[in-house]
């Protein structure tokens, strides 16, 4: 654009006022790109994307929601019935967090898997994990608007999981729910802050994306651009790429927004919201079952026995809460926590197999999540319930951070680096990952 | 592009397997045959007529659907006289008259379904104790939706299994969870006569009446489906246009 011939009079004036055009032309023309991402790095984009689409969304369906415990239920029954297509936007919106979050996954372990955390993006993937945790206070949030059954039982037990703060926790949750319960106070907070942070998220969208475009994109082979050969620009190649990607991720999108549009959702959600009648199984949103599991695994005073706390009885709520927050936070020291040098999962025969046993881990954490503790995992083997499965895959999930990834990186003797991008392969290593990356692209 | 292809099919499996795992294990009502599941389901209005005759003659008693306005019953294909006279049976509060006492008035197309109860007391007190739930979402609010409402319907035994008590005023019923329900078996063959002469049998009368009830919780069915397949329809032609695009322009990659 700036340097494009068209309308540069009009252009030029304002360029040499306020470099706009010249901004977008360096940040989504130019930006030099490494030239063999895989379909993995399509899913910054779309998580870039389904923001915006909750966004507006979002804005819509606030024009017709009321946060009022007497109203909210049925406001969004109106949304579904009476607002022109509100049932429509109301569904994109509600699988619009099943797909953010099942995006945001898939980019999370994509960059575990290629060591994009690794130095120099420790910066870049802070941003994302405080990107991810704003996601989380979102989407609760905004569960709890349509004061549903799960809504509300939803909004006490996490709430509720501040009381376990030695001291003061009493009187955080209680400055949280602006009551002694959950109640229209709580409700009206909620959808101030559910309306709000969606905007802190642009907002380190961006910082993520400065992050981004300073230390430039991570690719497959997990090794720097050597020169111009190795890089092509972002636009046309990855903005048709991801084009591309979007148009197929709308069609799993609508695929549940027209055919399984309560597929993601709980039943119970449907019924109002009744502070006397407690369903028989709170189960959180299915993207926090992995957590809600580690939450509920930590057994009772182990902290106290094993850390040793001195005088603060921690109790077992105190102890999964602490977990729970471990869990999440351990994010941040994992550039730290992996010690090899070598980037990409590729090149790593060892830690590839961890990889998935990880994933693996995290799934069956999110199963144990949504079953009851006391739940017989299985019906032909006996005393092995859903507490002591999630008990291990906790354990195994702590173990993959603070001891797996350390040794791994020490012990593994990783393959040999392709020496560029564009010519992987000179010294004819014979191992299938090096030959794999031999194509200088994956070939859509 | 395989290999990116088949991992993100078996990790999208690991999720949505996960998540159908987690979800699946309530008892299971069997499922039935309905006319408007599957992509390209619709509603059989004859049949939401039938199932409305069963609400207002038989779970009106006790139910309510207070979501749900006469006028929606245009969808059913009911002119505006028939919505008129079915709303014009019920009286609703008014605006006060000019002494400023309170009135009431016939109910009117634009009156949502007038609850058989003024409040939740008077409810518990007609009905030994318990609460007839509203039935306005009743099909999306249970697991197993559809199949479970019929489920309950049909799944009354006069005769408990050996050994187990039902306690006095409550019923044995083979699906509800713990299996003792407060509402007596609704339905009876013949029960009700259908105004086009359909068979009234239990199960008839059932799958009417979870259709109609199907049909008030979820009014925009047939719209989303025919929506969902143009909009599917088009996203396929536009993503096969843009990965031939993005063929081209990434052919000098190469």
């Amino acid at each position: 654009m700036a340097n494009g011939g068209s309308g540069s009079k009009v252009v030029k004036w304002v360029d040499s006022r306020l470099p706009i055009f010249s901004f977008v032309d360096h940040a989504l023309r130019e930006y030099p790109t490494p030239k063999n991402l895989s379909y993995w790095w399509n899913f910054g984009s779309l998580a870039g994307v389904v923001l915006v689409v909750m966004i507006v969304t979002g804005i819509v369906l606030a024009m017709h929601y009321t946060p009022h415990t007497t109203m909210a239920f049925d406001s969004v029954e109106r949304i579904m019935r009476d607002v022109n297509y509100g049932w429509l936007i109301r569904y994109i919106h509600m699988n619009g967090a099943s797909m953010f979050f099942l995006v945001v996954y898939i980019h999370i372990f994509r960059g575990m898997y290629y060591g994009s955390y690794k130095n120099p993006r420790e910066l870049l993937w802070w941003l994302g994990v405080i990107i991810y945790l704003l996601m989380m206070a979102t989407a609760f949030m905004g569960y709890v608007l349509p004061w549903g059954q799960m809504s509300f039982w939803g909004a006490t037990v996490i709430t509720k999981l501040f009381s376990a703060i030695p001291w003061v926790g009493e009187a955080i949750t209680q400055w949280l729910w602006g009551g002694f319960s959950v109640s229209n106070p709580t409700l009206n907070r909620f959808f101030s802050l559910h309306y709000l942070l969606p905007f802190a998220i642009v907002g380190v969208v961006v910082f993520h994306l400065w992050a981004l475009h300073t230390t430039k994109s991570n690719n497959p082979l997990g090794i720097d651009p050597r020169g111009p050969q190795d890089t092509i620009p972002f636009h046309p190649y990855y903005t048709v790429k991801d084009y591309y990607g979007i148009g197929v991720f709308f069609i799993v999108w609508a695929a549940f927004v027209f055919f399984a549009p309560d597929f993601f959702g709980e039943p119970d959600n449907y019924i109002p919201a009744n502070p006397i009648s407690t369903p028989a199984h709170i189960v959180p949103e299915w993207y926090y079952l992995p957590f809600y599991a580690i939450l509920r695994a930590v057994p009772d005073n182990f902290v106290g026995s094993w850390i040793g706390f001195g005088y603060i009885i921690v109790n077992a709520k105190l102890a999964g809460v602490i977990a729970l927050a471990l869990s999440i936070m351990i994010l941040f020291v994992l550039p730290w926590l992996d010690t090899s040098k070598v980037r990409s999962g590729r090149f790593r025969p060892v830690f590839k197999w961890f990889f998935w046993i990880f994933l693996l881990d995290v799934a069956i954490l999110g199963v144990c999540g949504a079953h009851a503790p006391d739940e017989q995992v299985f019906s032909w083997f006996e005393n092995f319930d859903y507490l002591t499965l999630a008990r291990i895959t906790t354990a195994y999930y702590f173990i993959h951070f603070v001891i797996i990834l350390p040794l791994v990186g020490k012990i593994e003797k990783p393959l040999p680096l392709p020496t560029s991008i564009s010519e992987p392969v000179l010294k004819g290593g014979g191992s299938a990952g090096a030959a794999a990356t031999a194509k200088p692209m994956e070939k859509a | 592009m395989r290999k990116f292809a088949v991992s993100l099919v078996a990790l999208s499996g690991l999720i949505v397997g996960t998540i159908a795992y987690a979800a699946g294990d309530a008892a299971h009502a069997p499922s039935q045959n309905w006319s408007f599941s599957g992509i390209f389901g619709t509603y059989d209005k004859a049949q939401l007529k039938r199932g409305l005759q069963v609400y207002r003659e038989v779970c009106s008693a006790c139910h309510s659907l207070r979501l749900v306005a006469y006028r929606n019953l245009a969808a059913l294909g009911l002119d505006e006289k028939a919505i008129e006279a079915i709303a014009a049976e019920k009286e609703v509060p008014g605006e006060p008259n000019e002494e400023g006492e309170a009135t009431t008035r016939k109910a009117l197309p634009s009156d949502k379904f007038v609850p058989p109860f003024a409040n939740e007391q008077a409810a518990r007190s007609a009905n030994n104790g318990a609460l007839p739930p509203d039935l306005s979402l009743m099909t999306k609010a249970r697991v197993g939706g559809p199949d479970y409402v019929y489920g309950i319907l049909t799944g009354y035994k006069e005769e408990p299994p050996k050994g187990v008590k039902v306690p006095d005023g409550m019923y044995y019923n083979a699906i509800f969870p713990g299996h003792n329900i407060a509402m007596g078996p609704p339905l009876s063959d013949e029960g009700i006569e259908y105004a086009d002469k359909t068979k009234a049998t239990v199960a008839q009368q059932a799958k009417d009446v979870v259709s109609f009830l199907q049909w008030a919780a979820d009014p925009y069915l047939e719209d989303r489906k025919r929506m969902g397949i143009k909009v599917v329809l088009f996203l396929l032609f536009l993503s096969g246009l843009l990965f031939a695009y993005k063929r081209k322009v990434w052919s000098d990659v190469h």
